[in-house]
């Protein structure tokens, strides 16, 4: 296998050679399909920097899915680090997968976070019919019986979507968090159809994904896992305002390979920091449902490295990692 | 009539001559996309996004241009079908089973025109379906939890049995290959590597695309090399161009019905196409009385029925794209990432809040299916030109642009080397006479049903009776049984009344 990976990287990186030419554009890789957050971000703030001028050619998108993300890691950490020309979309799951130890071994200090300039915030959503009024509501009923709620989500079992509900779980007093039944559906949406449709009772997800159901009245948002309340969704209580102190959002960011220059490095933050004010930035974040989220630079790898080390611990209690 | 009203405000937004040209163009670069192995209409779509956004167009405008290139690849996929036995794409699969034994019995040109027609009718009503059900049909989603889910999946597998009239044990044991297949990577329920034995890149498992153009394009590679090019399937001429009138009279029919199951499975979120496909395909062919041993062997209705049903689930995927934001396919899941790009939310109020983009798509899908039956019947020619250069030229032409497609999907080498290791299985399981078809088809349907099922023990607790909980499952839990049981009964029951009539 490890001689069939070695001569696949040999073939690629030859047809690489031949596809890309000479082009030294900048490149931005999403590390999975069209379709996807991390695609919306490199779409998005690659479209931005170059119609600000913070670069002077359109930064290329290059869809490299695989491994939730792990072969692109892989791919920066072994065959482009020092490629100063290359960002990678990044989110809340490239954290919660590398604390995981999802990436074959690969840890996070082997790249070097870049900034995140806006969130996602995390969201748990019941149908419109539901008995259930508020957060409140929905931990006593698991507390008094895990069984009678089915949470939906849009990642795998030990996903960010379900980590969520754990985390809000467990600062309201429930420990016996391997006992709560979560299904992992294709997307957010998917789950949230379920729930509509009562298969599931309670959906956990981003607030991005629940928008177009909620301005339909399909469903209810129990609370929103930010410190404060959204812009634009102002009436949405928070999690810590039903007194269950717990933040969860999904950022959206950048990192780049460890083996830059600290010039580049400080380029690259330099040209995120001016996406991040820019007013294009703030119209794709309405858009989008994204709340504003930023830190750039060494701020922003502090962040990270202490969402892995949380991440890390819950994932050994709920025995998703040993 | 609110429905004319705003037809006629959308055509007033896709008649105009910019618009226009970019479904023209659309409709004949998705055509090309489809035709070619490898390149199916989601990388097709993704490939061209770039496009869009460099010709600075506006949403309407890029929605038009991308979903022309959609249904245009849909359209163009049976062309290699037909004339290679190289599924363009994945739901172009069904096809090569009568459209390249037609081919085989010199009617390409028939098979071509009738497949043309079937996928017009096809896309033509499911794109009227789209636009007078979209906001009800949409609720036909909720309906559809894991227990419904996996019947349907399972009713698929119990029919899959029938699929190759000559062996039925073979027919089971590539599907079983493909279950097997379809194992491999994450497991989507825990996350947890399955059958990947530590390499990274096994994590998402195999790639339909790679499989597909592995089995088919490259064992037909080997194939080729190894008769030094006698025996191979390439090489089949297109006789005189007319129209197969009395066929298409006579599978009008089975456009129909395909056309209503291939619309209801590409409303089903992850169901889409393929599946679309393949119940037509074996509800025409569990409907057929005197010619069921037809199929298989260049049955007219076997070409149609596929080709109706892959391309009405097409339109029918747009539904709960638009109308949940969910997207029914792997190509609408690139269409929404489009979508939100563009600023445009799908969702429940789309329709209301954004009638211009979702009326003048429709009027361009209208537009769009038009011009795709001029340019695949009457022009077919053209598209039939590129696939008939001299075999010892296309081959080494297909598997180029094959590797290059496969690798344009991950951008990873590893990707090619498998491709080959498929291309050599498929080499050996042609040799012993063991159908493709339902290898893929395993791998492309075995994760869904594994997921729906593990879905439905966890909500109920590992109660099976959930599994038979709503009047849906239940009525698709028949129709599987007898799906799988019938054939072995009334095979001898339809003939004898025949015998008797002779």
């Amino acid at each position: 296998m490890r001689k069939n990976s070695i001569a696949g990287y040999a073939v690629g990186a030859l047809l690489g050679l031949g596809l890309t030419g000479t082009v030294s554009a900048a490149e931005c890789i999403a590390p999975a399909n069209p379709g996807g957050g991390w695609d919306f971000t490199c779409r998005t703030i690659g479209k931005i920097m170059h119609d600000i001028g913070v670069v002077d050619k359109p930064v290329q998108v290059t869809n490299m899915a695989g491994g939730g993300g792990g072969l692109a890691f892989n791919h920066v950490v072994n065959e482009r680090n020092e490629d100063a020309d290359l960002i990678v979309a990044a989110s809340s799951a490239t954290a919660t997968r590398l604390a995981q130890d999802a990436y074959g071994g690969l840890k996070a200090d082997q790249v070097r976070f870049l900034g995140a300039i806006g969130a996602d915030p995390g969201v748990i959503v019941v149908a419109k019919d539901s008995p259930y009024q508020s957060l409140t509501d929905l931990i006593d009923s698991v507390k008094a019986d895990p069984g009678s709620v089915t949470f939906a989500g849009g990642s795998a079992v030990g996903g960010f979507d379900h980590l969520k509900v754990l985390m809000a779980l467990g600062r309201a007093g429930f420990t016996d968090i391997r006992k709560v039944k979560y299904i992992g559906l294709d997307g957010g949406a998917d789950a949230l159809t379920q729930t509509i449709g009562g298969h599931t009772q309670a959906m956990t997800g981003d607030i991005s994904e629940v928008v177009g159901f909620l301005k339909a009245d399909d469903v209810r948002v129990l609370a929103v896992m930010t410190e404060e309340r959204v812009p634009g969704f102002e009436h949405i209580l928070t999690a810590r305002e039903q007194g269950i102190d717990v933040v969860a959002v999904n950022w959206r960011g950048l990192y780049v390979p460890r083996g830059i220059s600290e010039d580049d490095y400080r380029k690259w933050s330099d040209a995120l920091a001016t996406v991040a004010a820019s007013s294009e930035w703030a119209a794709a974040m309405k858009a989008n449902g994204l709340a504003p989220f930023t830190k750039v630079g060494p701020d922003f790898q502090d962040y990270v490295n202490k969402v892995v080390g949380e991440i890390e611990q819950l994932s050994r209690k709920i025995g998703v990692i040993e | 009539m609110d429905i004319l009203a705003n037809l006629t405000q959308g055509f007033a937004v896709a008649l105009t001559p910019t618009t226009l040209m970019l479904a023209v163009g659309g409709c004949f670069l998705g055509t090309v996309i489809g035709s070619l192995p490898g390149l199916g209409p989601s990388n097709g779509v993704a490939i061209l996004i770039p496009l869009a956004f460099s010709l600075g167009l506006d949403a309407t405008q890029a929605l038009v241009l991308m979903t022309a290139v959609y249904y245009g690849a849909m359209y163009g996929g049976r062309i290699s079908s037909i004339l290679l036995n190289i599924p363009g794409d994945e739901p172009a699969l069904m096809t090569t089973l009568d459209g390249y034994p037609m081919a085989r019995q010199g009617r390409a040109a028939d098979a071509l025109v009738l497949s043309g027609v079937a996928s017009f009718v096809g896309a033509f009503l499911a794109t009227i379906g789209l636009m007078l059900m979209a906001p009800l049909l949409a609720r036909v989603a909720y309906l559809f939890g894991p227990a419904e889910y996996f019947a349907l999946y399972l009713l698929a597998f119990c029919t899959l049995g029938g699929l190759t009239s000559r062996n039925q044990a073979k027919a089971v044991f590539a599907a079983a290959l493909g279950l097997a297949i379809a194992m491999i990577g994450l497991d989507n329920q825990t996350g947890i590597p399955r059958l990947t034995f530590g390499a990274i890149h096994l994590m998402d498992g195999v790639d339909f695309l790679v499989a597909i153009v592995g089995l088919f394009a490259v064992a037909e590679v080997f194939i080729f090399i190894e008769g030094h090019g006698r025996g191979s399937a390439i090489g089949t001429s297109l006789g005189r161009l007319t129209i197969p009138v009395r066929d298409i009279v006579a599978s009008f029919g089975a456009m129909l019905r395909a056309t209503a199951i291939g619309f209801v499975a590409g409303i089903l979120p992850g169901a889409g196409a393929s599946l679309g496909s393949f119940l037509a395909y074996m509800g025409e062919k569990a409907m057929a009385r005197h010619d069921k041993e037809t199929f298989g062997t260049g049955n007219p209705r076997g070409v149609a029925a596929p080709e109706a049903g892959n391309n009405a689930a097409a339109g029918g995927a747009l539904v709960p794209m638009l109308t949940l934001g969910v997207p029914g396919s792997g190509t609408t899941a690139v269409l929404l990432a489009l979508l939100l790009t563009l600023d445009i939310t799908p969702g429940p109020l789309l329709f209301d809040e954004r009638p211009e983009v979702v009326w003048g798509l429709i009027a361009a899908l209208l537009i769009s299916n038009f011009v795709l039956l001029i340019m695949n019947v009457p022009m077919v020619r053209l598209f039939v030109r590129i696939l008939s250069v001299p075999p010892w030229l296309l081959l080494p032409g297909i598997t180029m642009i094959s590797f290059s497609g496969i690798y344009s999907l991950s951008g990873s080498g590893f990707d090619l080397i498998l491709m080959i290791i498929f291309g050599i299985l498929g080499y050996v399981l042609r040799k012993l006479d063991v159908p493709t078809v339902p290898i893929i088809l395993g791998i492309l349907l075995g994760n869904n049903m594994e997921d729906s099922l593990r879905r439905a023990m966890v909500i109920s607790d590992g109660d099976w009776t959930y599994l038979f909980s709503s009047g849906i499952a239940v009525g698709l839990w028949l129709a599987a049984i007898a799906g799988f049981v019938a054939p072995l009964f009334l095979r001898s029951l339809l003939k004898r009344p025949e015998k008797a009539a002779d």
